[in-house]
């Protein structure tokens, strides 16, 4: 079955005629062919597939296109500002938050969320506020690091 | 022109390739959407063993958007062979080991849940997956072999072939000195080790995308794979018959490999094979519960060790004896895992002077099992510093101080079981661990976490490994059927910028800068100057791939092999233009000189000069600037480090908790000190992941696997690992020319006994399995059996 879908993604407007089982994640991926955003897992464990609705981090892989049916989106694609890197993406950067890069898209979205909901977190909440997404690369040691001095700055 | 003090070997630059990664323009496998694009799932079995009676494709077939099933008869049919192990080892008795089918497709027999039995290719992947679930297939269910420690005595048989499950039976080491050392000795410690079953999860999924040319008859496969190379040769020639001028793999932006994604496997030997009899490209990328149940799986050993030890705990001898699941096929470098990778790393940093092991390994009804993130090493640690641990507690011995007792300290030394270690200084790094672990304050940070009703315990692991693998001569003699050298090309333009192509592979490991670092160092020229190419047969020339942290000590002395043909060139064209003798000629900090005068010509003029050679010696030297060397070590390098480990328990809940954790490695020089620590900290957190947290399970009878979703699966997340202290000392590796030892893979090799050790020293017992749940903690710290 399928249905049309209209969104605005990264500012710009975009709909599409899709089969109604189409997730999110498909959606921004095969459909815009907005790959950075990743799939990691299924079964919203991971977190790569973390994007921004309407100002909310959510795990694309575990709703429906049609879900995001009106809403504004945020990819990973959509965060500099031009040629400049958000700040997380640059404190990421700077403190070697990243090796392979795959959980790296989802990691930053969280990272921005989590800051947005607590400007000042401590070592502790950081690491909670990381619970939703995984990384097996880095130890998080890196990650963490990242995090506080974008805290910091703020 | 760049001033030696700002060399970059050796500065913590940012990495080049994060931009990419960071904005999202990463490119890996499943990015990659080729014109006509079809898409492939594959129907999996639900049973651990069982025989195939009968595959009706029909259904499926008929079913929307589909363009082809195929199943084990069709690659039969088409003389598709199985694939091939990349060892032979061989038993006690001499026989050579037990290598059964490794089919493409299932034949007749489905070996363990998610053994692929057929491929769905259809227009889209919702139609692919909805027309698998049509395909038929009628199974027999036989018994399964599951558990390790049983499988030769289970009474049923993974393959009919191998009815004791025995794939070898393999000794190394000198028995008799062994037996006659433990007749002799004041104390033998024994101890029995469980090392648990892990399951590598890179958090990207194995994916392909395989085209195939109608105009030449070629195939390009696109791959999440450390070694492209080594994949194109084994299913070319070993599997699918083709000569590799007719194969192009591409292994893109690769989501972090950790072995898993060193071997050929099934799926993308049979994507490359379709394509070409679907006549369009077919992708597959698997779902985590595929990765779960196909990635080649690590560890799994069943062991006992014993050492024998003097009156005052110098260890006289040690002997050892391992079962090793390798699951139901033979993966590729499956067999050299828990033999070659493994005994030879028994004798740690210690002067043990007799050891002997013996390693069963044994077909099951699981996935296979093959090399992960240390691949032997952290197996081989972990019985070596348990047991040590042991010995220490056995002979009322601080265990650093037994450890530093029996350290090696005169090299080169040649151990008994086959190594010849070159360099390394243990006690300086287990002193520097002390120090910045604060060992001293130990006893007043325990006494104040009882009076919080907390244990406090503090664990050591000095380990060793053998990286930069290999000496290919020796990998031959013992066994392997691969060479395991590396190659590098240089390619110098005109204008004096250089294009690198390494047969090494980076998928995390930042190769595109720290090989820039050294290509920019060697050559004087800036960072920027240079850009790395790896991951494409269609443009490196050869290579053998990243794994055994062998990429810069093996493959960066490539690359610096060739630079080194690419200065003695330039020094040749520069005599040309300076009017001087070649033997005359320095070249330093980016310029070529004539010794003892201020006349000098600059690098990029002399690469110009070899590509415009109007001014030049065409007599008797060809234009261009363009090198390769291949390199092939003389020697494994040997990385070693002291790790201490501080835990603190709730005995309420059993919770365990990693307070600090010291790690002083030794990798020789370091090109990259951030990418280093960077490797550093994700090999610990694997490493305190499968001490902790991490365990495969399968269902004892069923063969089911139980921990099949990151539901089941405990990853290590933020909030269970702590911030690290890592550091380093050096002995310059002594036989590459970077000094070079490798740091991939020690993270995870030496932490596992340290929180094991730390975990019973707080809890004040002798063992403890991994991994150490809280529940199995609370139930020792409560003595609730």
């Amino acid at each position: 079955m399928s249905q049309t879908v209209t969104m605005t993604v990264n500012g710009k407007q975009v709909s599409a005629s899709i089969d109604a089982r189409t997730l999110l994640v498909q959606f921004i991926r095969e459909h815009l062919q907005l790959t950075g955003t990743h799939v990691g897992c299924d079964t919203a464990q991971c977190g790569a597939c973390t994007v921004h609705m309407n100002g909310r981090a959510v795990k694309s892989c575990s709703m429906l296109a049609v879900q995001a049916e009106g809403a504004a989106i945020t990819t990973i694609e959509g965060l500099a500002e031009g040629d400049r890197l958000h700040p997380m993406q640059q404190a990421f950067h700077e403190c070697h938050a990243l090796q392979c890069g795959f959980c790296t898209p989802g990691m930053v979205m969280s990272a921005v969320q989590l800051l947005q909901d607590n400007p000042k977190p401590n070592e502790e909440e950081i690491r909670a506020g990381l619970e939703g997404n995984i990384c097996r690369c880095t130890g998080y040691h890196n990650i963490v690091r990242a995090i506080e001095q974008v805290a910091a700055q703020g | 022109m760049t001033d030696m003090s700002s060399s970059p070997i050796g500065k913590s630059l940012l990495r080049r390739e994060d931009k990419r990664f960071l904005t999202g323009n990463g490119q890996y496998t499943d990015d990659v959407v080729m014109p006509g694009q079809t898409f492939g799932v594959f129907v999996r079995s639900p049973h651990a063993h069982a025989r195939i009676n009968a595959i009706d494709t029909s259904r499926a077939l008929a079913a929307p958007g589909v363009v082809a099933v195929f199943t084990g008869d069709d690659l039969a049919e088409a003389k598709v062979g199985g694939l091939p192990c990349g060892w032979l080892i061989h038993s006690k008795d001499g026989s050579p080991m037990k290598e059964p089918p490794h089919p493409v497709l299932a034949q007749g027999k489905a070996r363990h849940v998610g053994d692929q039995v057929a491929l769905v290719v259809a227009e889209s992947l919702l139609q692919a997956k909805d027309a698998a679930e049509m395909v038929d297939v009628d199974y027999e269910p036989l018994p399964a072999v599951v558990d390790t420690a049983t499988a030769d005595t289970a009474g049923a048989a993974v393959h009919d072939e191998v009815p004791d499950n025995v794939c070898y039976d393999w000794g190394h080491g000198d028995k008799a000195a062994v037996d006659a050392a433990f007749a002799r000795a004041a104390k033998v410690t024994r101890i029995d080790l469980v090392n648990n079953r892990l399951i590598p999860n890179a958090i990207e999924p194995r994916a392909a995308n395989a085209v195939h040319a109608r105009h030449d008859d070629s195939y390009t496969l696109y791959v999440a794979n450390q070694n492209p190379h080594v994949e194109r040769l084994l299913m070319s020639a070993f599997v699918l018959g083709l000569p590799e001028s007719k194969v192009r793999v591409i292994a893109p932006d690769v989501g972090g490999g950790f072995g898993s994604k060193i071997f050929l496997y099934p799926e993308e030997t049979a994507l490359v094979w379709a394509s070409k009899r679907v006549g369009r490209p077919i992708k597959w990328t698997a779902e985590r519960s595929e990765s779960f149940l196909t990635d080649a799986h690590g560890r799994d050993h069943v062991t006992t060790a014993e050492m024998a030890m003097d009156a005052d705990g110098g260890f006289l001898a040690m002997r050892v004896k391992t079962t090793a699941n390798v699951g139901a096929y033979l993966s590729t470098f499956a067999s050299s895992v828990p033999t070659i990778l493994y005994a030879t790393l028994l004798a740690g940093q210690y002067r043990t002077p007799a050891i002997y092991a013996e390693v069963k390994a044994v077909f099951t009804n699981t996935a296979p099992v093959d090399a992960y993130r240390g691949a032997g090493r952290p197996e081989a640690t972990y019985v070596v510093e348990r047991l040590v641990e042991q010995c220490a507690r056995d002979m009322k011995l601080d265990p650093a101080e037994i450890r530093r007792r029996n350290f090696i300290t005169d090299f080169p030394y040649a151990t008994p079981v086959g190594l010849t270690y070159d360099i390394g200084d243990y006690a300086a790094s287990l002193d520097k661990a002390q120090k910045l672990a604060d060992v001293a304050g130990f006893p007043a940070r325990k006494q104040e976490a009882a009076q919080r009703g907390k244990l406090r315990g503090l664990g050591y692991s000095c380990y060793i490994e053998a990286c930069g693998l290999a000496p290919s001569n020796i990998a031959g003699a013992l066994g392997a059927r691969a060479g395991l050298f590396e190659a590098g090309e240089v390619r110098v333009h005109p204008t004096g910028t250089v294009t690198v192509f390494t047969g090494s592979h980076s998928h995390g490991q930042g190769h595109e800068t720290t090989f820039a670092q050294v290509v920019a160092g060697k050559l004087g020229i800036p960072v920027e100057n240079v850009e790395i190419v790896h991951g494409d047969t269609g443009r490196v020339p050869f290579g053998m791939g990243t794994y055994g942290s062998r990429s810069l000590s093996v493959g960066g002395t490539a690359i610096v092999k060739a630079i080194d043909k690419v200065i003695a060139k330039g020094k040749k064209i520069a005599a040309h233009l300076l009017e001087a003798a070649d033997t005359d000629i320095e070249f330093d900090n980016g310029e070529f000189k004539v010794a003892g005068t201020d006349r000098k010509v600059p690098f990029a003029q002399i690469a110009l000069t070899a590509y415009v050679p109007h001014n030049y010696p065409l007599d008797k030297l060809e234009p261009g600037l363009n090198e390769n060397a291949f390199y092939d070590p003389t020697n494994f390098t040997y990385p070693a480090g002291a790790h201490i480990c501080e835990v603190e328990i709730d005995p309420d809940t059993g919770r365990s908790q990693v307070v600090q954790f010291v790690a002083v490695d030794d990798f020789g020089n370091v090109v990259n000190p951030m990418i280093v620590e960077g490797q550093v900290h994700g090999g610990l957190a694997q490493g305190l992941g499968q001490a902790m947290l991490e365990a495969c399970a399968y269902d004892a009878d069923s063969g089911q696997l139980l921990t099949g979703s990151y539901m089941d699966y405990t990853m290590p997340r933020a909030d269970d690992l702590p911030k690290f202290t890592v550091d380093t000392t050096v002995t310059p590796c002594t036989h590459n020319p970077l000094g070079v030892k490798g740091c991939g893979e020690a993270g995870a090799i030496g932490s596992p006994p340290a929180f094991i050790n730390a975990l019973t020293d707080a809890l004040g017992v002798d063992g403890i399995a991994m991994p150490a749940t809280p529940e199995r903690v609370w139930r020792v710290a409560n003595k609730f059996a």
